[in-house]
């Protein structure tokens, strides 16, 4: 490539940053882990967009694991939280586990799903808030860029859990949506411990969709009570496999 | 009453009346103090009722539909009303009707008390004509042609009985018999701050209606902002050019004073109302106010502090109009190990509370209620489950942590259950849940599935 075409790339770089708008103004949110901060554009999550987060597993309508990480993001922002629900299975003493204090937390409880992703919308106009975490089962291109374009304005990150109930939802779980990133968490087997009992526990969390970063898995361990991640001590050094994993999550 | 049985009567001479009684007492009419003293009374009755009117100059209709169960029934609301007005030294005579002229009638003409549903063509036909509220000249143009009960006019044909009396008539009539619809217009105290708005032209339009109630939210803010008032209840009144009405409600979660944010709280709303064929009046109502006082903006500003604080009460009053101000919420910990009852819910600007849950305690994110039983077998007893199977699923256990024994709290009233085992479990797959044994392995405690941990 000669430098003639590198400048016109790097002109063409700078003119679509610009049309995109401000989301690049704000410092991302790192995960304090540094081969996904590496990997995310910016060294980690947008902060004015919105990120999806979806659950895997056999228990995955209960979306144990999503709700943890996301619990972790919040955690480690200042200020106070909106979540947004329907269902009342979420357990606030579980939340402390990641860092999230209740006294942060707002509530808004809607009777229907509808309902949710105007809430989350209210919230997302609201610039005072850390973040505002919606649990959704049904979200469409139309709806997911409102929320997208509500956060941009705001510059308040939007974290999106999906949820569902039927078989028939949880396919809609994988439609597209605008959201600047999509998330997959899955619980992943601990390491065994040396004595009977519970270690910390191991997600394998998958990068599924970001714009400008390529699809990739992690294995790391789960939030700590700062909300943090870390990286296994016995898998950090281990070989890429990031690419036979892309190929059996397709 | 008293002067009734004396022999005196309204209309009669002066001197007539001290003839007949000597020593008669006499006062001048003060026909303006006996309005504001019956307004005082509509205001007092409006502990019966939020529609009350007052009927000058002497009567008070109070809408008692939905609120006689208060009470236990309408007779006993009768009688407390009447007992109360005995007390402070009124004499009242009461009725209730299915509408309101009946109950005029009944009250001042009749026996009172209440006429039973669908029995007012009855109830009305025996009273004389006075009781239908009509003019004087018309009442003596009727008496000439000799009718004296409602039950004969109602009796005569109706087009003559228009034609020569006019409509009013007629209309009264009907009203009597509940055969149309008579609004009552409310009294609203007068201390309430409102503004109002009429218009020469009815409006139906939605963008219409927003920025009339965004210009009456200001008018109302001038108004409180004298008096170093805030809104936490804002009422919006709108009639309808067909005499209908209808209302929305909204409440702050604490006093505010901001126009554009209130007029805001009505905009998601707004479009319920039917405007039918156009709106004439819209009223704005601060029914709940509390003192607020000014806030200096340009200091806070000066001392870098955020407005975080300001801006969640508008968030949570925006929430609020949208689900209702008890769905937003926050959770505070209860000194509880029993699972369902750790968190209560608190309002959602409540100060801090500051406390949190016991942070060593491993919990799950998600809880089911009620907990879903589980087929699960373990080697020992009192040893956790080797698999269980949930949901028609086997899961194979790898790892487990437990019991943790949480005794049910009889100073919470659940004396009847049993303690309870719970086990963290992590499957070979990863998945980790927490179940439990509802009663020790050897007197036969069954396995429930209660939650997920990520």
């Amino acid at each position: 490539m000669d430098p003639g075409q590198q400048d016109r790339l790097a002109d063409l770089r700078l003119r679509i940053a610009r049309l995109e708008g401000g989301s690049s103004k704000v410092c991302p949110l790192p995960f304090g882990v540094a081969a996904i901060d590496s990997h995310l554009p910016g060294n980690g999550l947008a902060r004015g967009a919105l990120h999806e987060m979806v659950e895997a597993g056999l228990a995955a309508e209960f979306a144990g694991c999503a709700t943890l990480f996301t619990a972790g993001i919040a955690a480690r922002l200042k200020g106070p939280v909106l979540w947004c629900l329907t269902r009342r299975d979420l357990f606030a003493p579980g939340l402390l586990r990641a860092g999230l204090h209740p006294d942060r937390v707002i509530y808004a409880e809607a009777a229907r799903d509808r309902d949710i992703l105007p809430l989350i919308e209210e919230g997302l106009k609201e610039k005072g808030l850390a973040v505002v975490i919606g649990e959704v089962t049904r979200m469409g291109l139309t709806a997911s860029r409102r929320l997208q374009l509500a956060a941009e304005s705001s510059g308040v990150p939007a974290l999106v859990i999906r949820r569902w109930w039927t078989v028939a939802e949880k396919d809609l779980v994988h439609l597209p949506t605008a959201a600047v990133t999509r998330w997959r968490i899955a619980p992943a087997p601990s390491e065994p411990m040396p004595a009977p009992g519970l270690g910390r526990e191991r997600w394998q969390i998958e990068l599924l969709r970001c714009r400008s970063a390529e699809p990739r898995t992690w294995i790391v361990e789960a939030c700590d009570a700062k909300g943090r991640l870390a990286l296994p001590a016995d898998l950090a050094d281990r070989p890429d496999q990031a690419a036979n994993r892309r190929a059996t999550a397709r | 009453m008293a002067a009734q049985a004396l022999g005196l009567h309204t209309g009669m001479a002066l001197a007539q009346a001290q003839a007949l009684v000597p020593n008669l007492h006499v006062t001048n009419a003060t026909p303006e103090e006996d309005e504001a003293s019956l307004r005082e009374l509509a205001r007092w009755a409006i502990g019966y009722s939020p529609v009350v009117a007052p009927d000058p100059p002497d009567g008070l209709w109070i809408d008692i539909a939905g609120v006689a169960h208060l009470f236990g029934s309408e007779e006993a609301l009768l009688q407390d009303l009447t007992d109360r007005l005995t007390r402070q030294g009124i004499a009242a005579k009461a009725a209730v009707a299915d509408a309101p002229g009946a109950a005029w009638a009944v009250a001042r003409f009749g026996p009172g008390g209440i006429v039973p549903t669908g029995r007012m063509v009855d109830a009305v036909a025996t009273l004389p004509l006075a009781s239908l509220r009509l003019a004087a000249d018309k009442l003596g143009a009727l008496h000439r042609l000799g009718i004296e009960r409602v039950g004969q006019l109602a009796a005569m044909p109706r087009a003559p009985l228009v034609r020569r009396f006019g409509r009013d008539v007629a209309l009264r009539l009907d009203q009597a018999m509940g055969h149309v619809f008579e609004p009552i217009s409310p009294l609203i105290p007068q201390e309430t701050p409102m503004a109002t708005r009429v218009f020469a032209e009815p409006i139906g339009r939605l963008e219409d209606l927003k920025r009339v109630v965004l210009h009456l939210a200001q008018d109302l803010c001038r108004q409180l902002e004298r008096r170093s008032e805030g809104v936490r209840r804002l009422d919006l009144v709108v009639q309808r050019v067909d005499q209908r009405g209808a209302s929305l409600r909204i409440g702050t979660a604490r006093a505010n004073r901001d126009a554009a944010h209130l007029a805001r709280l009505f905009d998601e709303r707004l479009q319920t109302i039917d405007p039918g064929f156009g709106i004439e009046e819209i009223v704005l109502i601060a029914s709940r106010v509390e003192p607020l006082t000014e806030t200096q903006t340009e200091a806070r500003v000066l001392a870098g502090e955020s407005e975080v604080e300001a801006d969640m009460g508008r968030l949570v009053d925006r929430l609020g109009a949208r689900v209702g101000a008890g769905q937003v919420y926050r959770l505070a910990p209860v000194p509880s190990l029993v699972p369902e009852r750790m968190a209560r819910r608190i309002p959602a600007l409540a100060p801090p509370t500051g406390s949190v849950w016991p942070e060593n305690l491993p919990r799950p994110t998600r809880l089911l209620d009620p907990p879903e039983p589980v087929v699960a077998t373990a080697l020992l007893p009192d040893h956790p489950p080797r698999f269980f199977v949930w949901r028609k699923i086997r899961h194979m256990v790898a790892r487990a942590d437990g019991p943790e024994r949480i005794t049910p709290e009889w100073w919470n009233g659940d004396s009847g259950s049993t303690p309870r085992d719970y086990y963290r479990l992590e499957t070979e797959q990863g998945g980790r849940f927490w179940i439990f044994r509802d009663a020790p392995a050897d007197q036969g405690g069954r396995w429930w599935m209660h939650g997920f941990f990520a």
